[in-house]
């Protein structure tokens, strides 16, 4: 009879010491994914203008970024503002920048330096063409405008 | 005197503070790989420079006001359609290149009044300063759409050996894995040859 009277086995506990490892395993994976953002930005943050035509930039080292936007403080003033570093400049700076950007890399790398336009949707083509046209004259040539992937008609009203 | 053990450290809380640490990466990661519309900029010109002459009809003028309406070659267009307006206009291949050759494979109308060969056709955007940048990008990237069309077709049809049968965005893929491939740079620039892309940017109208 007592064969059959025992006693309800407890299930055994799980084994936990190994739940440090993997979480540890994931904080290195994010520390070391994990870009603190280095610009503050001082215009509202641009909604990107979605393409199907995009490129992933390489080497976030030798990309430049313009913001372009509307200023958050109003004083300010309206209309867009163009971002660079952690300042609103006039497109006139835009030069200094670029030249500062280059003094980073050497003359190999150079050569690879992209400029990226993150300008909000509602900007005028006159500010990005202004912007263009300091690029060209510092044979900035490579551009490309920021935008997410998705479909153009999200573009405009 | 006997040797006392060393007590063990209780590691117990070591994975709450992991997970805190964790949280917190998790939190402040971006993942944001930037991404965009990838443009050459052209480089300035000497201001005593006489351009070389164009013929009219091998402009393709896309025109955008300041309330974002479009206007291709004088008609009133919707953007969803200027992507085939652009691929007829390049692979029209009405006439021939300046050596003499026409397009072979090219597979438009052959009309008169349109592109003589892909690397004469010129697409030129004008603005107006107050155009909204969505706009101009939206139209920018149809426009790199047809040309991204036109390629993939090229080269599926074309290609031979190694990448028969492989389209224009596979070999850019290809290429993206391995920089220093040579055979997909001939091969990419065999297809960008047969259609180069020509596109310029007018100053915005004040």
């Amino acid at each position: 009879m007592s064969k059959f009277g025992k006693k309800k086995k407890d299930v055994p506990a799980v084994n936990t010491a190994a739940l440090p490892d993997i979480v540890f395993m994931l904080l290195f994976f994010f520390m070391v994914a994990t870009t603190m953002r280095e610009t503050t930005l001082l215009i509202k943050p641009p909604k990107l203008p979605s393409a199907t035509e995009v490129k992933k930039l390489e080497h976030k080292s030798l990309v430049s970024t313009i913001y372009v936007g509307k200023a958050k403080n109003t004083s300010e003033g309206k209309g867009d503002k163009i971002q660079l570093n952690d300042k609103i400049a006039s497109v006139s700076d835009v030069v200094n920048f670029i030249y500062s950007e280059r003094d980073k890399h050497d003359a190999e790398e150079q050569k690879a330096m992209v400029t990226s336009i993150k300008a909000d949707l509602k900007t005028n083509v006159g500010t990005i063409s202004d912007i263009k046209h300091e690029l060209r004259t510092i044979n900035a040539l490579k551009i490309s405008y920021s935008s997410g992937t998705g479909d153009v008609s999200n573009n405009f009203k | 005197m006997a040797k006392r053990d060393i007590p063990e450290i209780n590691a117990g809380s070591m994975a709450d503070i992991a997970f805190l640490l964790l949280i917190f990466f998790l939190v402040t990661t971006t993942m944001d790989t930037d991404s965009g519309v990838f443009r050459k900029l052209p480089e300035i010109q000497p201001e005593d420079l006489n351009p070389p002459p164009v013929k009219q009809k091998n402009i393709f003028e896309v025109n955008i006001n300041r309330f974002d309406q479009l206007l291709v070659e004088d008609e009133e267009v919707k953007i969803g359609d200027i992507r085939q307006l652009a691929i007829d206009f390049i692979d029209n291949g009405g006439g021939k290149t300046a050596d003499g050759k026409a397009c072979d494979y090219c597979e438009g109308n052959r009309a008169d009044d349109s592109s003589d060969h892909p690397s004469k056709a010129i697409i030129a955007v004008q603005t107006a300063q107050t155009t909204s940048y969505g706009m101009y990008i939206s139209v920018q990237n149809e426009l790199l759409a047809a040309y991204t069309e036109l390629r993939n077709r090229y080269a599926k049809k074309y290609l031979t050996g190694k990448y028969k049968g492989l389209s224009y965005t596979d070999l850019l893929n290809i290429q993206k894995a391995d920089k220093e491939n040579l055979d997909v740079k001939a091969a990419l620039t065999k297809i960008k040859e047969a259609y180069p892309e020509i596109l310029s940017d007018a100053e915005p109208i004040k």
